[in-house]
């Protein structure tokens, strides 16, 4: 069944604010930084006019934002908060504590670079970076992707207790309009079902949490995180395939666009995918058999999806908009660590495109297939710029 | 005050790990017992997380969340706001915090968290330095002590955190000593009664971070007070001071004897010290006059 009585032009900003509107946090601390502040303004602002009831923090930092955020959760909250480049570094601490705690927290993350030096431009670094602290990590492409998995997250980091992360490329996405479809308060109600955590803050049960521990408690609690983050790729995928029966927008780990008999796979995350859709519909059209591998789940990342998708696939360019010094780009490393030990794998190309911001348009993308489609792969990422 | 005599209701248990004769497990228990078990407690690493004790034991009864060093504040905030977002306005939400994690890194969670007014209960156990790491200096350790980062002496001032958070308007701010434990459980009953942020910051004589005999720590707290080292007072809504010991009628030497950390003092520096105390004694009478009604 698909729904559609409340289309409306939104940025990537606003439509993640109404999805946390439609999700309906109790607690949501906030802090301001460009380009995220549309999401905490609009939410503000739907408080302001009583259409949410959530208890607001404004507190000092983005640290104590994800303190407070980190605390709620674990007293039995549904939780929202939502940052950018410096503020998520500026939380690194707290990543790593909020994982640890179990907290369900979600976050969204408007991926924008780091300094030094300044900058305010679409680049995934900053989440990127943060990949080993424990938060599962979804990256979106549009606004309507990013309201419907601001929803689904929800789903996600509560039944399992692992807080996420969803990420969209700054101005490309978050200050990008389009028409949004906005579901129906009840549709997202039923879907959604009441956070109860069976542990938790809570003078009736006594229970405490965070304790000093030795070190083979220590060691368990992260073999049962592993546990957990084992199924993390099927929550996703039943969350995003349940989403779709409601609304007609199907959502997974992976997206394969136009994969049919591929021979270059183009892989790539966030707003680069939508830019690489025109690009292989453009050259699918000439002849070429060419298609995009949209992860949209980093973190855990779908190993085993990966390689399926890549069974048989003579050629693979990963799109990287970050750059790891030292050793390139992210995406890159991971995917030829994901591919590892396959019979005939893929040759991999790793191309730092739009690292910092910079424009990378559909004509780019089809002169990057042309030049590295028959070249042996360097072991190293290759800057295209 | 409306003074009230401390009982116990076994709040805290025996067997926690802290040093034997330490008072900050003496006040902990006043604290405990006073603010009852409607209460979750939010500790960020100090003393006090250990003597809550490492899992899977607890020597409180209440729920404790411990909490990373800059977010004592913060964390408690959070903790409230979602006891509120259950209905659940009267749990009590304490954070208990070192010095470390209120004057220094901790300051800047505790300051936004005044500022929004949120209704806590934050007491600091203030022994004037990075005691459970060891003895470092915190910019709560008094000038000339010695510590582990100033072998020679401190060369600065204690930060004055009573002056700092009265400027944040909050309703209530008292100092308290295990000395004095009837006013110490008067000043938590009367801050549990109160919404917003309300703070209580204790002077805990450290038995091996300032070379205080064992048997001591008591003395010495008292020796704080009625030198005028450490006033015993209280400040609502940030402009009316009230005065809980009248004078003071110890020389600073009585109480800087006790401690090692003090022991290379020269005459002319206890001099300095007591000209320091009694100056800082002299203001804070005029800030008590000044709110007394014309």
């Amino acid at each position: 069944m698909t729904v559609i009585d409340n289309r409306q032009l939104l940025s990537g900003n606003h439509a993640v604010a109404w999805g946390v509107k439609l999700a309906h946090p109790d607690v949501a601390p906030v802090y301001p930084i460009t380009p995220q502040t549309p999401i905490l303004e609009k939410i503000t602002e739907f408080h302001a006019k009583g259409e949410m009831t959530t208890e607001l923090l404004t507190p000092e930092s983005e640290h104590s934002a994800m303190a407070a955020c980190i605390s709620a959760s674990l007293t039995g909250a549904r939780v929202f908060t939502a940052t950018s480049s410096q503020g998520l570094l500026l939380m690194h601490e707290l990543l790593h504590y909020a994982s640890g705690a179990r907290s369900s927290i979600v976050m969204f993350n408007v991926n924008r670079t780091p300094a030094s030096p300044w900058g305010f431009w679409p680049d995934q670094l900053d989440s990127l970076s943060q990949r080993d602290t424990g938060w599962i990590q979804l990256y979106s492409e549009s606004p309507q992707e990013s309201l419907d998995t601001v929803i689904q997250a929800f789903v996600i980091a509560e039944s399992l207790q692992i807080p996420t992360m969803i990420c969209h490329d700054a101005f490309y996405v978050s200050h990008s309009v389009e028409a949004v479809d906005i579901p129906p308060q009840s549709l997202v109600s039923d879907f959604l079902p009441a956070f109860k955590p069976e542990h938790r803050l809570d003078t009736s049960l006594g229970q405490s949490f965070g304790a000093p521990i030795d070190q083979l408690t220590w060691n368990r609690s992260r073999q049962e995180m592993a546990q957990t983050m084992a199924q993390v790729g099927d929550a996703v995928t039943t969350t995003g395939e349940d989403w779709g029966t409601l609304t007609g927008r199907s959502y997974g780990p992976l997206e394969h666009y136009r994969m049919e008999a591929a021979e270059v796979v183009i892989v790539t995350m966030g707003s680069m995918c939508g830019t690489v859709r025109d690009a292989v519909d453009a050259m699918r059209a000439q002849g070429q058999a060419v298609g995009l591998l949209k992860v949209r789940l980093f973190r855990p990342l779908p190993v085993e999806a990966l390689r399926a998708a890549l069974e048989g696939v003579p050629c693979a360019i990963v799109l990287d908009r970050n750059y790891s010094p030292g050793m390139g780009g992210i995406l890159h490393q991971e995917l030829k660590s994901a591919l590892f030990g396959m019979n005939n794998p893929a040759r991999v190309h790793g191309l730092l495109a739009g690292v910092g911001g910079v424009n990378v348009p559909p004509t780019k993308i089809q002169q990057l297939v042309a030049d590295f489609k028959e070249a042996e792969p360097a072991v190293q990422s290759v800057w295209v710029e | 005050m409306d003074m009230i005599t401390y009982q116990d209701n076994e709040q805290f248990s025996s067997g926690h790990v802290a040093c034997g004769g330490c008072v900050e497990a003496l006040a902990l228990r006043v604290i405990l017992n006073t603010v009852g078990e409607d209460a979750v407690a939010v500790v960020p690493p100090s003393c006090t997380a250990v003597i809550c004790g490492g899992y899977p034991f607890s020597s409180v009864k209440i729920p404790v969340f411990h909490t990373t060093l800059e977010s004592g504040a913060a964390s408690a905030s959070g903790v409230k706001r979602a006891l509120v977002s259950q209905g659940k306005d009267d749990t009590t939400v304490l954070c208990l915090a070192g010095d470390g994690g209120t004057y220094d890194i901790g300051l800047q969670a505790l300051s936004s968290a005044a500022e929004r007014n949120e209704d806590i209960l934050y007491i600091c156990f203030d022994n004037e330095g990075y005691m459970n790491t060891g003895g470092q200096k915190s910019s709560s350790t008094p000038l000339n002590a010695v510590t582990g980062s100033t072998p020679a002496g401190k060369t600065t001032r204690k930060k004055n955190m009573v002056e700092i958070l009265a400027a944040h308007r909050i309703p209530m701010i008292a100092t308290a000593s295990p000395s004095d434990l009837n006013d110490m459980a008067a000043k938590v009953k009367k801050a549990k009664s109160l919404r917003g942020t309300k703070v209580i910051i204790i002077l805990i004589p450290c038995l091996p971070g300032w070379g205080v005999a064992d048997d001591a720590a008591v003395k010495t707290a008292r020796l704080a007070v009625d030198s005028g080292v450490f006033p015993l007072f209280e400040v609502e809504d940030g402009v009316t001071y009230t005065m809980s010991n009248d004078s003071k009628n110890q020389p600073v030497d009585a109480y800087l004897k006790l401690q090692k950390r003090f022991r290379h003092l020269s005459p002319e520096d206890i001099e300095q010290i007591q000209a320091d105390v009694d100056q800082e004694w002299e203001r804070l009478q005029r800030r008590v006059c000044e709110t007394e009604p014309a």
